[in-house]
């Protein structure tokens, strides 16, 4: 079985975003990007399905700019086999939309013809939380997002999902589309030689017209404002003053 | 325009309180239409009916949507959502299931978190961890939105809607239910609750996270944790507040031994008042504290515990 696993270059999640003066966006140049977390978290849970012989062959792909090729080579350090970028965007603050992906994906899928797609459960830039789900919709596959636990069991996967209330354990048919959750695994970091190699390794590059996609935004972003700030609170001394404070608000 | 709303409901009850709260956000939009979908919805439909501003309550009572799996749901939804223009649900980890697959059913966007509602069209929502809020414009003919409630209030009771039953939509038989493992807990339910307590990776042990129950008890609230508490194994992971976990808004949250990483303050700096307690004067969570207090955690908090 092959497994596709989706990664996106995102800004690095401990970069303080800063927008932009005029509104029209957060500001990306020159801030260091890396792979969304979660997708780490799907590319060694792929990994580990492949070194426990569930899987013969870990496809990661990627959409965006061409420079996301960078975050292919590291899914390709961490122990992928072959790589497929899809230059969707000239510009890094160009986010091309779940719809749009999960139609590119899509096709993807129909050419690779992957038995289980391992994504990450959001992408810590746009926090849709929606390529997966959308990309079961379109292929009309089970879903089985917030992964906690994956089990391959035969022609079905075993997942126990991280839920508002605790957790569920949900059996769905392969081919199915799995997203991970914090707690799926620890990512592997890359060795060095690791990386050396991973240079070697396939990488095709596509574009969306390949897949017959057209990635026109059906959100038009209006305007992106700074969040409002709270005002300065203030330090007391002792918890005596902590309470009196608290008391003084009504709140205890 | 009439709106469809998901209502959320486990185990046959009705969440009250994330329902109501997307109501309000709902009613912005055009009439309000509640769809209660499970294997016993009976109760949930009745009481649900009692919402102030709901139109009408559609029961889809069947074992197909006993726990709710995104497949059988979504076609439901993108069955029934073909007579409304919005369709949508509470931020819950149900709706943000189901929701996406809905929209992709219909070939529309998903509008996700939203936090405001400018007009039919027009609509904010937090990206990069609350770091900013975008104002999008649906250029789609239907739009399917998750509200995040903690940003709205719950709408009234008293009213009293007509409830009918809708037909099942077809199962896709790709999924089955196995087993739940529910945390079981008499405090209040966090995203709901009016004071929160968390702790964080400075509580240092599961045992000594009592200490942030005990605290949370005497203040009638819930107890949340960080990402470094969750996975130190101090407190469950539905527990966890932040950008991946829940986003909580109470009056009073309380930040015991957490030090304010961007992906924690995501899920709760539109509290009303905060107050943190942390031992290092340069923790970044002093900075969206309204009360701060430099201390050794085990000292401070049996002392407020004693004074409250």
């Amino acid at each position: 079985m092959k497994v596709l696993v989706p990664v996106k270059r995102v800004i690095d999640y401990n970069v303080k975003v800063r927008v932009k003066a005029d509104g029209t966006g957060v500001d990306l140049a020159n801030v260091k990007m890396s792979m969304n977390p979660f997708d780490e978290i799907a590319v060694e849970e792929a990994i580990r399905l492949k070194e426990a012989g569930k899987a013969d062959e870990v496809i990661a792909v990627s959409i965006g700019v061409k420079q996301a090729q960078e975050t292919l080579r590291t899914a390709l350090a961490m122990g992928a086999d072959r790589a497929i970028l899809i230059v969707a965007a000239d510009d890094v603050h160009q986010d091309i939309e779940p719809l749009s992906v999960a139609k590119i994906l899509k096709g993807v899928i129909e050419a690779e013809e992957p038995g289980l797609v391992i994504a990450g459960k959001q992408a810590i830039d746009n926090d849709m939380n929606a390529t997966g789900q959308m990309l079961a919709a379109l292929t009309g596959w089970a879903q089985a997002t917030f992964a906690n636990k994956l089990d391959i069991d035969g022609d079905s996967a075993v997942v126990t999902r991280e839920v508002d209330g605790g957790l569920q354990t949900i059996k769905v048919k392969l081919p199915a589309i799995v997203t991970a959750d914090l707690r799926l695994n620890e990512p592997r970091y890359a060795s060095l030689p690791n990386i050396m190699k991973a240079k070697k390794k396939p990488l095709d590059e596509k574009t969306p017209a390949d897949y017959g996609v057209d990635v026109t935004p059906r959100l038009q972003v209006v305007k992106t404002s700074e969040p409002e700030t709270r005002q300065a609170g203030e330090m007391v001394g002792s918890v005596d003053e902590l309470v009196a404070k608290l008391k003084e608000k009504g709140i205890v | 325009m009439a709106v469809l709303l998901l209502a959320e409901i486990n185990d046959g009850v009705l969440a009250m309180d994330a329902t109501a709260k997307t109501v309000t956000a709902a009613q912005k939009l055009g009439e309000v239409t509640l769809l209660c979908a499970g294997a016993k919805v009976a109760d949930a439909a009745a009481e649900a009916a009692g919402i102030a501003g709901v139109a009408k309550v559609l029961v889809a009572e069947d074992a197909l949507y006993g726990h709710r799996l995104a497949e059988p749901v979504s076609s439901l939804l993108a069955k029934l959502g073909a007579d409304y223009d919005h369709i949508v649900a509470p931020a819950t980890t149900d709706a943000k299931n189901i929701l996406p697959r809905v929209a992709a059913l219909l070939d529309v966007m998903i509008l996700s978190d939203v936090t405001g509602v400018v007009d039919g069209d027009t609509f904010e929502r937090p990206i990069y961890a609350g770091n900013a809020i975008q104002t999008v414009k649906s250029l789609d003919p239907k739009k399917v939105i998750t509200f995040r409630t903690s940003t709205f209030d719950a709408a009234g009771t008293g009213g009293s809607a007509p409830v009918e039953s809708v037909e099942s939509a077809e199962d896709p038989a790709l999924s089955e239910w196995v087993e739940d493992k529910v945390a079981t807990s008499d405090r209040p339910e966090l995203t709901s609750a009016g004071v929160v307590v968390s702790g964080g990776r400075g509580v240092g042990s599961q045992e000594d996270f009592a200490l942030i129950e005990k605290l949370a008890d005497k203040l009638g609230a819930a107890v949340g944790a960080s990402r470094a508490a969750v996975d130190s194994g101090f407190a469950p992971n539905d527990w966890q507040v932040g950008q991946t976990g829940k986003v909580v808004a109470p009056e009073l949250y309380v930040a015991v031994g957490i030090s304010g990483a961007i992906q924690h303050l995501a899920g709760m700096k539109d509290s009303k008042v905060i107050v943190a307690i942390n031992k290092d004067e340069e923790a970044p969570i002093f900075q969206v504290a309204d009360f701060g207090l430099v201390a050794d955690l085990f000292e401070a908090v049996p002392e407020l515990i004693e004074k409250l």
